[in-house]
């Protein structure tokens, strides 16, 4: 009875997701002129799969040594150290160019230091710089995923190797999770850079940098051909589709099976843990430092319209991270239950370009009602849906374990409907929940998005107000303005992952 | 009054009061309507003589409010469009959508402008900013700028206006040698940003020595943070202009306002408004002149214009040529 409306409310958002992204982008593709890619757009093509691929690559492959290190690490300021991996993947785009360019721009922290020392400089600029931009990103995205992984390996599996004298728990235990792991965070990763395109060109150094986002957002700006942005958007689905389709069949199912729930022990740190642990949080914190100290001087000579468009957007935020996580639950239940196809209705909206999504909002709605009345709605659920991929990827590792070790007890003691949720589901879950909505509330706060194309004058959200204040000269408070953004995302942020850490048994 | 009676009397008075108070709704771009722009003075100033209400919709920039106008076509909730350029009004004029102007008010642009469309409101030219602490010795013209070490941050014409602006500049100065123009340029530039804040942001952190922006982006450090360290240079091929413009929608249901708001924005009290929140030029200077410190700003002698019709023609192929030459 309870799978039963468990599949129904699957089936439902699932069909809700795909008429909201496919449906956007057929609003467009009915008004097209013509088909055909233009020669422009194989090459953004190529140039948007080369840095894609690059950055993915890169970002899984370092991500592995430093969740590994902070897994099998104690010390103090580790908690800290987790908390903050949330914040680079948190900042709005331009915001975090500015940050690295503190260091590594023509400017930079880097380029002084070789000055000063007599060195030749070097230049970001180019495709290095986006693989750069693009790693700091989702480097801590990816390292927060695999800890959660390593988190969820029982403790009992490391001291079993113990005991059993393997020389390293690494190809039995680890690699394992790691195969059962990666290729979903790696298929995130992969859909963000995917529809990267402010990174992309402006850290790219020129045209040769143009992404089919770019292509999409020059097509319905400048050529005003909805049908061209239709079929780049499709371009953009099917590249998803084969993303998704090829992760899935490079995750192994992993099987290390039930624990006790014990504290995880018996790993000993390694040598190569605390160089690799400094070397990534000086990656991570110094853009971070920068852009604090680019906006504390003006945040007091802030105009009042940024704190009431902080707490519009606040609001928001967490509105649209109840829904995204509620959305994400019934979906990764459903997942685990045996309904694969789910999986792809989760990750689809990474794939959609925003810009389609919330032009093509606007043609469907706006026959019916002002967009500038629906501004705010509209945002909370674009932003609810643009967060959800990253809340189903989160959960959905620990909510395969939970299926499979929890399941036939459950099904035993007959525990199903609301008590299930409430005393197997949700407690076991809470670690990645609580991530998971702290990534979709932080996600939501920073996003400029569909709000641009719908909001009226008094209903800017802060993203909105950081822009106004930069295309008005105003850098200064542009920069605290995003100082304010960037704290209040991550406050939110730290919110729901600390409940979430504490609520778990 | 029983409490039922008073509602009643309250239902039955409220579209008596909105009828009475129309509204005129004003489709624009992010910068004008915020709370530091032209827009919240003109709104006041012109509700004070019109009895009505001005209510501004926006969109990210002129472009933005162009494709919005698109898509909403006849079936737009605006009265007024305000703030495409002279790149973008061939578009917007084929669309059909706009009904001529009531009377075309005198403006003092330096080249000969008269549309029986749209009504210019303010004007710029675009031109290089620099930091005159650290350039002492500003190049004279595109050749010597490519000639040079320089660093330049330029905007992405497929994204940005002022990144149009700049083709068209290159276009309209140098004609069919515009290609080679670039090739000699492309060292010289540092990135392309997809709009045109992201790459005055980067000019003020000091990753370029020069940015382009307006002659008058200077005025806005000299007046707003009173700091003389920025300097425009003139470019011996002339500059080439930014017109925005604005223009009565057809469909609009208040035809007589949309004249009277057309007429207050080309009157004096709105054009003195223009140069301290939009920092461009008034389209007529108000009899009390520019603001103080605008006398600072360097004059080009040489205005360069595509008329809408040829920067129409040759916005997609110039823009196909900056990006073939850049992409190499």
């Amino acid at each position: 009875m309870a799978n039963r409306s468990l599949q129904i409310s699957a089936w439902a958002l699932s069909g809700g997701i795909a008429v909201l992204v496919l449906g956007t982008a057929l609003a467009l593709a009915v008004q097209a002129k013509g088909v055909g890619l233009h020669p422009a757009d194989w090459a953004a093509l190529r140039f948007t799969l080369t840095q894609a691929a690059l950055s993915t690559l890169l970002s899984c492959l370092l991500a592995v040594p430093v969740a590994r290190a902070l897994a099998r690490c104690t010390f103090r300021g580790r908690r800290a150290l987790i908390l903050l991996m949330g914040a680079p993947f948190l900042l709005p785009v331009i915001v975090a160019v500015l940050g690295l360019l503190s260091l590594y721009g023509r400017n930079g922290l880097l380029n002084q230091t070789l000055q000063a020392l007599g060195l030749p400089t070097v230049t970001i600029y180019g495709l290095h710089g986006v693989v750069l931009a693009h790693v700091f990103f989702n480097l801590p995205l990816a390292t927060r995923m695999l800890l959660n992984g390593w988190h969820a390996i029982p403790a009992e599996r490391f001291r079993l190797a113990q005991t059993l004298g393997l020389p390293s728990p690494f190809r039995h235990i680890e690699a394992p999770m790691l195969a059962a792991v990666l290729p979903g965070i790696a298929l995130s990763i992969f859909l963000v850079c995917l529809t990267s395109f402010v990174v992309a060109l402006t850290l790219g150094g020129g045209p040769a940098a143009t992404t089919l986002e770019l292509a999409i957002y020059q097509a319905l700006r400048f050529d005003f051909d909805p049908g061209h942005a239709a079929l780049l958007a499709g371009v953009q689905f099917a590249i998803c589709a084969v993303a998704v389709s090829l992760a899935a069949r490079f995750t192994l199912a992993e099987g290390l099976g039930l624990g006790l729930d014990r504290a995880p022990v018996g790993q000993k740190a390694h040598w190569v843990d605390a160089p690799v642990l400094a070397l990534a949080a000086l990656f991570l914190i110094l853009p971070l430092v920068a852009v604090v100290a680019d906006g504390a001087p003006a945040v007091l000579q802030l105009p009042a319209l940024v704190w009431q468009a902080a707490l519009r957007s606040a609001v928001m935020a967490l509105v649209a991270a109840g829904l995204s996580v509620t959305a994400a639950l019934i979906l990764v239940q459903a997942k685990v239950a045996g309904a694969a196809w789910v999986e792809g209705a989760a990750m689809l909206p990474l794939a959609t370009s925003g810009l389609v999504l919330g032009t093509g909002l606007f043609v469907l709605t706006r026959a019916f009602v002002r967009p500038e009345s629906l501004a705010l709605p509209v945002t909370v659920l674009v932003n609810a849906l643009m967060a959800l991929p990253f809340v189903f990827r989160v959960l959905l590792p620990q909510a395969r374990d939970l299926h499979r070790t929890y399941d036939q007890l459950a099904q035993t003691l007959g525990l199903c409907g609301g008590a299930r949720l409430r005393w197997l589901t949700l407690p076991r879950l809470a670690r990645p929940l609580g991530l998971g909505a702290g990534l979709a509330a932080a996600l939501s706060m920073g996003d400029l998005g569909v709000v641009a194309l719908f909001a009226g004058q008094d209903q800017a959200t802060l993203p909105l107000v950081v822009q106004r204040l930069s295309g008005a000269y105003r850098m200064d408070q542009a920069a605290a303005a995003a100082l304010v953004l960037v704290l209040c995302s991550f406050a939110l942020f730290a919110l729901c992952d600390i409940g979430g850490r504490r609520a778990a048994p | 009054m029983k409490p039922f009676h008073l509602a009643l009397a309250f239902v039955s008075l409220a579209p008596m009061a909105m009828a009475e108070t129309p509204v005129l709704t004003v489709l624009t771009y992010d910068s004008f309507a915020a709370d530091w722009g032209p827009g919240p003075a003109i709104a006041k100033g012109f509700e004070e003589t019109c009895a009505c209400k001005v209510a501004y919709v926006t969109a990210g920039d002129g472009a933005a409010v162009l494709s919005r106008l698109q898509m909403e076509g006849a079936g737009s909730a605006a009265d007024i469009v305000l703030g495409l350029d002279t790149s973008l009004t061939e578009t917007a004029r084929a669309t059909g959508l706009f009904a001529p102007l009531v009377a075309q008010a005198p403006n003092d642009l330096p080249v000969p402008f008269s549309d029986a469309t749209f009504e210019p409101f303010d004007w710029g030219w675009f031109a290089f900013v620099y930091d005159n602490t650290k350039l002492t010795m500003p190049p004279k013209s595109f050749q010597e700028l490519a000639a040079s070490d320089l660093k330049i941050l330029i905007q992405d014409p497929r994204s940005s206006t002022p990144g149009l602006g700049l083709v068209m500049w290159v276009k309209a100065a140098y004609g069919d040698q515009s290609a080679q123009v670039w090739q000699d340029l492309a060292d010289n530039i540092v990135t392309v940003t997809p709009s045109w804040d992201a790459a005055y942001g980067l000019f003020l952190k000091g990753e370029a020595d020069m940015v382009l922006s307006y002659t008058t982006s200077p005025a806005y450090h000299l007046i707003a943070e009173k700091d003389p360290t920025k300097s425009a240079a003139t470019f011996d091929e002339g500059h080439y202009m930014q017109i925005e413009v604005a223009g009565k929608l057809a469909s609009s249901k208040h035809q007589a306002l949309a004249d009277q708001f057309l007429a207050y924005l080309a009157s004096d009290a709105a054009q003195s408004v223009i140069p301290t929140t939009n920092w461009m030029y008034p389209a007529k200077t108000p009899a009390t002149g520019l603001p103080v410190g605008f006398e600072t700003l360097i004059k080009p002698e040489k205005s360069l214009l595509l008329s809408s019709v040829d920067a129409e023609e040759s916005r997609k192929a110039a823009v196909e040529e900056w990006q073939t030459v850049l992409s190499k």
